[in-house]
């Protein structure tokens, strides 16, 4: 068996969160967010990060993308020390690691035309001439399902489905290698989910993406992922491939994650 | 012998908006028998929860009960005056929010906005409705409840604010609770546990539970009865089992069919029947049926005119809106040729 190239690889990942006081009643100190998590996502596969909410998933998920500094531990992607990059060649990485975020109501700036938002990322990275971000765009929209007539539309004037497509041409913009989608069809009725998920699987096969797909539904889970990554309050208590881990999961907490599918 | 609770007849509401008037409740006939748990299902726009809205009169100021009957135990609740209406909301009828965030009071504490209900309602002292807000959350299984009811909103995890809505819903017994996405903001495991106080609820105190959720996966352990709502009407409605195993309309057959299914030991992965397009919007329905511009099997009367709810074929129980039904196609008022 050939060894599959690994995109991101995280050691020893911890992420305190100091508590202050009187927020929280007894305890004093700091939440251990995400502790001591090592992982690898291998490029092309769509590892699966599930748990409750609470159990550090979310912030595991954007210290990957180093959109948060971990208190402690050691990030590669695509063998680049990331952790230690400095501001510049930082943003170069950044182009090529997105995230999609749960809530398609307030992720996009309501003040913003669907075109606008889409091409945004284009402008900061000053990518090609204007006409042909124009273009980049159109295509974008295309890519993921929108018509064109959407594109001088705000987001409140759409669907929850069709701000969440907007989310994802979005992502796509820069060509990304890795995307973490957190959450993605969370707050959409099981109706859209279904077509957001086919439109994230086909885009994978498309353009060869690797997907970290932070979840809690695991009916969702078990269409998408690979392999499955299963947090309990800050650590990784079971990573399997997808089929072991629905046939037999070994984790107490796996089992609970299981038993609540309805 | 069952006893119904609750029959609507042929209710429509509209709703005056922007965009001209809509009617998010569209000629909807249906019952609800005392302890039973009729699931209301549909997608986000399909009128689901003006339907609930409706029942309580607890409309926006732009909304209009046009035509119809809510006969609760008999009497019409669309005919009731201020007092006998107040005396129903909230005491024989209670609705459970959708928004855990918003509908509980972030500057009162939990305890004292369950003692409301107990004291307007029941006519309790203080004291009293003090002790009973004690045993409501005990009730809902929050564990502490002696120094959770003095606790605030914000203090209280998702999970546990729901609790304390259903705490709420259930203070002063009531007969009929109806639970309007009581779980969608809510992680799988917490779903798992709170469908489960439900139904426990249910069984312990008799009551009858209209669920509403756009998910049709939750309905077959949490539901005696399915109604499918799409555009404002209903479109298929009966026992759970009859349509889980042979929903008529194609609407119904697309949410199923949509729901990510388990697959055993199947390697790779797999894309979703999805269900394509989006719920119309109200005020630009299509003519004839308004889920023709999504359906599969779209064929000539269905762009005619609306079909209309009809027993399935030998079956007593089970109504659909399909012309692809027979009984459906025979009722219609036009004579249609194919």
């Amino acid at each position: 068996m050939t060894a599959t190239p690994v995109l991101v690889s995280a050691r020893e990942i911890v992420k305190l969160f100091p508590i202050q006081h009187g927020l929280l009643m007894r305890h004093s100190g700091d939440v251990r967010a995400v502790d001591r998590v090592s992982l690898e996502i291998y490029k092309g596969e769509t590892l699966a990060l599930v748990g409750e909410s609470g159990s550090g998933k979310s912030t595991l998920g954007r210290i990957l993308l180093r959109l948060m500094e971990p208190t402690s531990g050691s990030l590669e992607f695509d063998g680049v020390d990331l952790l230690t990059l400095e501001r510049e060649p930082l943003r170069k990485m950044r182009r090529r690691m997105q995230i999609i975020f749960q809530d398609p109501y307030s992720s996009l700036n309501p003040t913003m035309t669907v075109r606008t938002i889409v091409r945004e990322p284009l402008t900061i990275h000053r990518l090609g001439t204007k006409a042909e971000r124009n273009e980049r765009t159109m295509e974008l929209l295309a890519l993921v399902g929108l018509k064109s007539e959407l594109a001088g539309r705000y987001p409140h004037e759409l669907s929850g489905g069709e701000r969440q497509r907007v989310g994802i041409a979005r992502a796509l913009a820069l060509e990304p290698d890795f995307l973490v989608a957190d959450e993605p069809v969370t707050a959409l009725d099981v109706s859209i989910q279904a077509q957001i998920l086919n439109l994230l699987l086909g885009l994978q096969e498309k353009l060869q993406l690797t997907y970290l797909f932070i979840a809690h539904d695991l009916r969702v889970v078990e269409h998408v992922a690979d392999r499955v990554a299963v947090m309990h309050q800050g650590k990784l208590v079971e990573l399997q491939s997808r089929v072991e881990l629905f046939q037999h999961p070994e984790h107490a907490h796996t089992k609970e994650l299981l038993a609540s599918i309805p | 012998m069952t006893e119904t609770l609750l029959e609507i007849q042929g209710l429509t509401t509209s709703l005056e908006t922007d965009t001209g008037l809509i009617r998010p409740v569209h000629d909807v006939s249906l019952s609800l028998d005392a302890g039973e748990t009729l699931a209301l299902v549909g997608e986000s726009g399909s009128g689901k929860s003006m339907l609930a809205f409706s029942l309580m009169r607890l409309l926006p100021s732009a909304g209009r009960i046009e035509s119809g009957r809510i006969l609760w135990k008999g009497r019409d609740i669309l005919t009731l005056g201020r007092e006998e209406l107040r005396r129903i909301r909230g005491k024989e009828i209670a609705l459970i929010f959708q928004e855990t965030g918003s509908a509980l009071n972030p500057v009162r504490t939990i305890g004292s906005q369950l003692a409301e209900p107990l004291r307007t309602h029941l006519g309790m002292t203080r004291k009293d409705a003090r002790d009973r807000a004690v045993e409501l959350l005990r009730e809902v299984k929050i564990g502490d409840a002696e120094s959770r009811v003095r606790d605030y909103a914000h203090q209280m995890s998702g999970g546990m604010k729901q609790r304390v809505l259903i705490a709420m819903a259930i203070a002063c017994n009531p007969e009929l609770v109806i639970a309007d996405e009581p779980t969608t903001a809510l992680d799988a495991t917490l779903q798992a546990h709170i469908l489960e106080l439900l139904r426990e609820l249910k069984e312990e105190r008799s009551l009858s539970l209209l669920l509403i959720t756009h998910d049709l996966g939750l309905v077959k352990e949490n539901a005696d009865r399915v109604a499918v709502m799409y555009a404002g009407r209903l479109v298929e409605e009966g026992p759970v089992e009859r349509i889980l195993a042979h929903a008529s309309h194609p609407y119904t057959v697309g949410l199923w069919q949509s729901l990510p299914k388990a697959r055993g030991g199947e390697p790779g992965k797999a894309k979703l029947k999805a269900l394509e397009g989006t719920v119309p919007h109200l005020a630009t329905l299509p003519p004839g049926c308004a889920f023709g511009p999504r359906c599969p099997i779209f064929f000539e009367p269905c762009d005619q005119e609306v079909p209309t709810l009809q027993l399935v074929e030998n079956e007593k129980r089970h109504r659909t809106a399909c012309y692809k039904n027979d009984a459906v196609r025979n009722a219609m008022k036009t004579s249609v040729t194919r």
